[in-house]
């Protein structure tokens, strides 16, 4: 397996959305490595011919009826919000500058 | 005389008796949590006025001669990880200081129908991603039995809380051993029910395939008493098991394990173990025999992949739940100055709000999922998850419950492990392969190590869905045990209030 890079670590971050200082990524880098060492032994037993467990209990699809019931109201959705206008949630631009 | 040093049940006697008022109750644990709660740091929020509040409504409802539920009128710390209406919840987290949330979990919910009377929010590892509470954005938590150690985590706050005489219940969360450990380390009762069986509607996720709310009690009969409160199916989360709940008080006062098979996990024994802990669980064993179980030895070869395993699937999962914190539409928002576009509002402030640990695991958990490095991460440590189930159905062909010990040491001291992720990851050991199961298990307080003079405990597990198993060996054990001592083991625990 690849050795981690600080590079990997920066591209990483991007993805996931978070800024890094560059002694963050520094750290990061060395961590992860010593990290991902120490988790890679799942590959020594984990052969072809077992199936993979992604959930403890064996479920199918839940369903419930689709019936119209009370929620939160406006005001209650956006007590939380970092900042809003005209009733709705106000964000940051999505999209560039036209 | 009921006072807060008294059991839950105890309390609940008086309360029905009308020995004491709730208010009576709250007033004196919201006195204890002003004197000590400097030292220990077991809140992050207390909620004086709502607590009394609750109190008054039940007692008004005692003299009406309304029918009550067992716990009515008993306080309790709830994890800051479940939401509650109003009152501010932060999962130990920066990203999400100053949020009050518009709705209660189901949890809360039941607490507050059952007339369990919320105290506050406890202290703990941010996002529930740590062994010790070294990880919470708002400081650590104290050990009541030492100042200078960890209560252990990620329910740290929790469960120093009960041990430290605030509260006699509280509810934390177990991801990989959040609750059973830190309830080792503080010498009190901590379950982790089967998966499914305690609703998770609004639990803030972290490992959403691992995750399970329970019970903490200084006693098993107490630590019952709430998981019949809390637990019962919920339409609101699809995982919850659709079944009657099992009888857990009713098996914590059997007082009788005669004929059951009891099996010793060999590979969570020996090296590895520290030599008092050891002893410990030896003697729980002895004291099992002569209460009339049968010991077997049970083997379970996959267990030593289970910690590595669950490195890669928790933190995959928390890179996935976490995206949600995106300072939109609650939480932190930073550097939004009307310049910067979402995407970079939103880095900055996951760099701000999020510490090292939830950043390391956001990572980790980014670069399992990649491309390219799915099946070798993700995908093996999924098959290890069979593997481990697997191991588990062997054992319990052969045995009615699997015993070990909680943890490998008792508590550790503050700042001892904090800059070492894989030596603190290792804390969770023993407690791991219970959560990649799905099943239930139990930590039973069972001494003191001789080297330190700290709690330690034993785990108990049941197949899925047959919790009631282990509230009936721990029941017989803690009779036992109590019978030995002549007194409850947090007697030993420093007294930690003011000498006035």
């Amino acid at each position: 397996m690849a050795a981690i890079s600080r590079d990997d670590v920066a591209h990483l971050a991007k993805l996931a959305r978070v800024e890094m200082t560059p002694d963050e990524l520094d750290h990061m880098a060395v961590e992860l490595e010593q990290i991902l060492g120490a988790v890679k032994r799942v590959q020594e037993v984990a052969t072809a011919d077992i199936s993979p467990t992604s959930h403890p209990l064996s479920m199918s699809n839940v369903f419930r009826d689709d019936v119209v019931k009370p929620s939160l109201t406006n005001e209650e959705a956006l007590s939380g919000a970092p900042a809003k206008a005209e009733d709705r949630f106000k964000v940051p631009q999505i999209l560039g500058e036209e | 005389m009921t006072n807060i040093h008294s059991t839950a049940a105890e309390m609940a006697s008086a309360l029905s008796k009308k020995e004491i008022t709730s208010v009576e109750l709250t007033k004196a644990h919201l006195d204890r949590i002003a004197e000590v709660d400097g030292k220990l740091h077991s809140f992050l929020h207390v909620d004086d006025e709502g607590a009394l509040a609750q109190a008054a409504e039940v007692d008004a409802k005692r003299a009406k001669g309304e029918v009550l539920s067992p716990l009515a009128g008993v306080p309790i710390a709830v994890k800051d990880i479940l939401a509650q209406k109003g009152i501010p919840t932060t999962a130990g987290s920066k990203i999400l200081e100053g949020w009050r949330p518009p709705y209660d979990s189901t949890v809360v919910a039941k607490l507050k129908a059952a007339g369990v009377v919320i105290l506050g929010k406890t202290n703990m590892d941010e996002f529930a991603m740590g062994s010790s509470t070294e990880n919470s954005a708002y400081g650590p938590t104290q050990n009541p039995w030492d100042l200078t150690r960890t209560p252990g985590g990620s329910s740290g706050g929790s469960a120093a809380a009960v041990a430290g005489f605030e509260a006699p219940l509280a509810i934390g969360t177990d991801t990989g051993g959040s609750i059973r450990q830190p309830a080792a380390l503080t010498g009190i009762v901590g379950v982790k029910p089967t998966y499914g069986g305690v609703s998770r509607y609004g639990v803030i996720a972290y490992s959403s395939s691992l995750d399970q709310v329970g019970p903490f009690g200084r006693t098993v009969l107490d630590t019952a008493l709430l998981h019949e409160v809390i637990a019962g199916h919920d339409e609101r989360d699809s995982t919850s098991i659709n079944a009657p709940v099992p009888q857990v008080v009713a098996a914590s006062k059997r007082l009788d394990v005669k004929g059951m098979k009891i099996g010793v996990i060999k590979e969570l024994s020996g090296s590895g173990f520290q030599a008092g802990v050891s002893a410990r669980i030896n003697e729980s064993i002895e004291l099992l025999v002569a209460a009339g179980a049968e010991i077997v030895e049970v083997s379970c070869p996959n267990f030593e992949y289970a910690l590595a395993a669950y490195y890669l699937i928790a933190p995959s999962e928390a890179s996935s739940n976490l995206a949600r914190f995106d300072s939109m539409r609650y939480g932190l928002r930073v550097g939004d100055d009307g310049t910067k576009g979402a995407e970079e509002v939103m880095s900055a402030t996951r760099e701000v709000g999020f510490g090292k640990e939830v950043k390391r695991r956001i990572i980790l958990g980014t670069y399992a999922l990649s491309s390219g490095y799915y099946d070798a991460y993700y995908g093996s440590a999924q098959k290890v998850r069979t593997l481990v189930k697997r191991d588990f159905e062997n054992a319990f062909a052969k045995a009615d419950v699997l015993i070990s010990p909680v943890t490998p040491t008792t508590a550790f001291k503050i700042g001892e492990k904090s800059n070492d992720p894989v030596a603190m990851y290792l804390s969770d050991i023993a407690t791991i392969p219970v959560n990649m199961a799905g099943i239930g298990g139990m930590s039973l307080p069972v001494g003191l190590a001789e080297e330190d003079g700290l709690p330690v405990g034993l785990q108990i597990m049941a197949p899925l869905m047959q919790d009631d198993r282990f509230y009936r060996v721990g029941g017989t054990l803690e009779a036992a045990l109590l019978s030995k001592w002549g007194k409850p083991i947090l007697s030993n625990a420093p007294d930690l209030a003011v000498k006035k």
